[in-house]
């Protein structure tokens, strides 16, 4: 990053925003399932889904350094919000996804408040408790969401009253890929202004941040509710696009599996979440098929090797490589 | 509703067990910060250990127990030689990734040699029943795991106050980098305490089997409980494991028994209010 000479800070900040051929290249390619496997749309919407709610969780884990194990909370909140939302007669998947993001987003404030004050194990373990908690919450409150046998009887309206959602997932890949792209740009865009240095400080030494004048709790405030928001956003996505909620989208896997996928890809970056929620998900997809059963096996080996073999996820170990096939000749 | 003494008896032995799977790696996280995820890995060995060699082999429970301890121990030393001492410098997140990994392998290894199933075993009829003192009914096998706990919280305990190589764990622990500096081989100090811890977990997932059960999941499931029991206990703290462990049992068995319906959330509940009320956990330093 330092490599170059930079004038200034604003320059530093203009320097990072501008788009690169990588980036360009990855978005075009996000539309390839359309015309490479159609008959993997439905698996390719989940994966834009999961990499949504993975790029979230990079927003506080990646930029601020917030470890969080209970992040399906705000997920499966969405997930809830919109799935009763449309069992209650208003199945309007946009404004439902609003209402979700809001939703979550509110939870997330409120919860900010604890997140705010606490680093390291503690931090991690009451967000886990508090993830665990809703969980809890939400099997005992089976009235309302159904309990273990998940929530029933959602109906998602045609998308902007002309889009039905298919059984081959058309509908849902488009819709998902739109949310996920739109999000991509405003987190983006977050991250290089001074708001998103801010946060990396925070990240970097959370003491030293307070002594030159930044207010690190509403910071992490802030981002925290943003990074909630968002993982709302796509658990509405996922309830409205499978017209099903289970309590396993509040549950402690859900919150473990997207820390894994995002450490896969490589935190702090933002292609990492997205990278990562691409390969774990398609791994899984290709390894359950080869054996049902044990294809966690081949999941472990590959988080071992990855971590083995690519230090920092696979964009770090990537960007290790390219800058060393620089450096070499 | 049950006798009050009985619940807090339950909640002991309970509380006994836990503190049997967490202390290793409260230790160990305590002296090297490596976040060992898998250690409830090596209490599931143990428990394959001992149901195997009883139902298959024939033999009696005491005798496997050894056997479950040094099996831990074992695995944990083959792991750390191969693996994990490449990680103590590596971030947190990446030794997450890797002893997650690891879970992931041994649950799927578990699952293949074993099947899913809840695995059987037999107790030997000395431990079976129950005693009747002074009109209170206590069953046998909590007995016999909480005098087996106490006596390993006696032998750490010991250990840890009275001989040299419990002085270099405590050394280390406290400051790591003045330890290295006094001479101390902070590695190879570090490869014993976690073989130990390993082998405890061990011991812990064997004698875990009668009380809760074994199946696959058990690496991933008591995971939580072990991570709470650590945190909340405050990390590389003996003293702030056993209070931990056995706050958080008795309170998880009263909340079950007393109030079914927030039962389950009630251990979440005291881990988070114990933890919003000291972050680095009840003996903690840090």
């Amino acid at each position: 990053m330092a490599t170059e000479a930079i004038a200034g800070p604003q320059d530093y900040l203009r320097d990072q925003i501008r788009w690169r051929w990588g980036e360009i290249l990855f978005w075009f390619a996000t539309l390839l399932p359309f015309v490479l496997a159609p008959s993997y749309l439905v698996l390719a919407s989940q994966i834009a889904i999961t990499a949504l709610f993975a790029l979230s969780l990079d927003l506080i884990l990646g930029f601020c350094g917030i470890v969080s194990l209970g992040h399906a909370a705000y997920f499966g909140l969405g997930s809830y919000t919109a799935g009763l939302l449309s069992k209650w007669g208003w199945g309007e998947p946009l404004s439902g996804l609003l209402i979700a993001a809001l939703a979550a987003g509110l939870f997330g404030y409120l919860t900010s408040f604890i997140v705010a004050r606490f680093r390291h194990l503690a931090l991690i373990m009451i967000t886990l408790g508090l993830g665990l908690l809703l969980q809890e919450a939400a099997n005992s409150a089976s009235w309302l969401t159904g309990g273990s046998d998940g929530l029933q009887g959602i109906h998602t309206w045609p998308l902007l009253a002309r889009f039905k959602f298919d059984l081959y997932g058309y509908t849902a890949y488009s819709y998902a890929l739109a949310v996920l792209f739109v999000v991509f740009l405003g987190a983006r865009r977050l991250i290089h202004s001074p708001f998103g240095l801010a946060l990396r400080g925070i990240r970097e030494n959370g003491q030293r941040m307070p002594a030159i004048g930044a207010p690190t709790h509403s910071h992490i405030r802030t981002i925290y509710t943003i990074a909630a928001a968002v993982a709302g956003l796509a658990g509405a996505l996922l309830a409205q696009t499978t017209e099903t909620v289970s309590l396993e989208a509040l549950g402690f896997q859900r919150s473990a599996d997207v820390l894994v996928m995002l450490i896969l890809g490589g935190t702090g970056r933002l292609y990492g979440g997205l990278i990562g929620a691409a390969v774990y998900m398609i791994a899984r997809d290709q390894f359950s098929g080869l054996n049902p059963q044990y294809w966690y096996f081949w999941i472990g080996l590959l988080l071992i090797a990855v971590v083995t073999l690519l230090p920092n996820g696979i964009l770090g170990g990537l960007s290790l490589l390219t800058r060393r096939r620089k450096a070499a000749p | 509703m049950p006798p009050v003494f009985g619940v807090f008896f339950d909640g002991i032995a309970y509380g006994m067990l836990l503190f049997l799977l967490s202390v290793g790696l409260s230790v160990t996280l305590g002296m090297m910060n490596f976040v060992n995820l898998a250690h409830c890995s090596f209490a599931m060995l143990g428990g394959y250990v001992t149901v195997t060699l009883m139902n298959a082999a024939g033999w009696p429970f005491l005798a496997t127990l050894p056997v479950a301890f040094v099996a831990g121990a074992a695995a944990s030393v083959l792991l750390e030689r191969i693996l994990f001492r490449r990680f103590y410098q590596a971030s947190d997140l990446e030794q997450c990734l890797l002893t997650i990994g690891i879970v992931f392998v041994s649950i799927a290894g578990a699952a293949y040699i074993y099947g899913t199933d809840q695995q059987p075993l037999q107790l030997p009829s000395y431990l079976r029943g129950s005693l009747t003192f002074m009109g209170l009914n206590f069953a046998v096998y909590r007995l016999f795991l909480i005098a087996i706990a106490l006596l390993i919280t006696i032998v750490l305990v010991t250990g840890l106050e009275a001989t040299r190589f419990g002085a270099q764990v405590r050394a280390a622990v406290n400051n790591q980098r003045m330890a290295r500096g006094l001479g101390i081989n902070v590695e190879a100090l570090f490869a014993t305490t976690f073989a130990l811890g390993s082998g405890l977990a061990g011991l812990g997932g064997a004698l875990a089997v009668a009380m809760v059960g074994l199946d696959p999941s058990f690496a991933f499931v008591y995971l939580i409980y072990v991570l709470i029991v650590v945190s909340v206990g405050g990390l590389g703290s003996i003293a702030g494991s056993f209070a931990a462990a056995m706050l958080l049992g008795v309170s998880d068995i009263a909340g079950k028994y007393y109030v079914p319906a927030i039962g389950s959330v009630l251990i979440y509940l005291v881990m988070i209010v114990l933890l919003m009320w000291r972050p680095a956990g009840l003996f903690g330093r840090r």
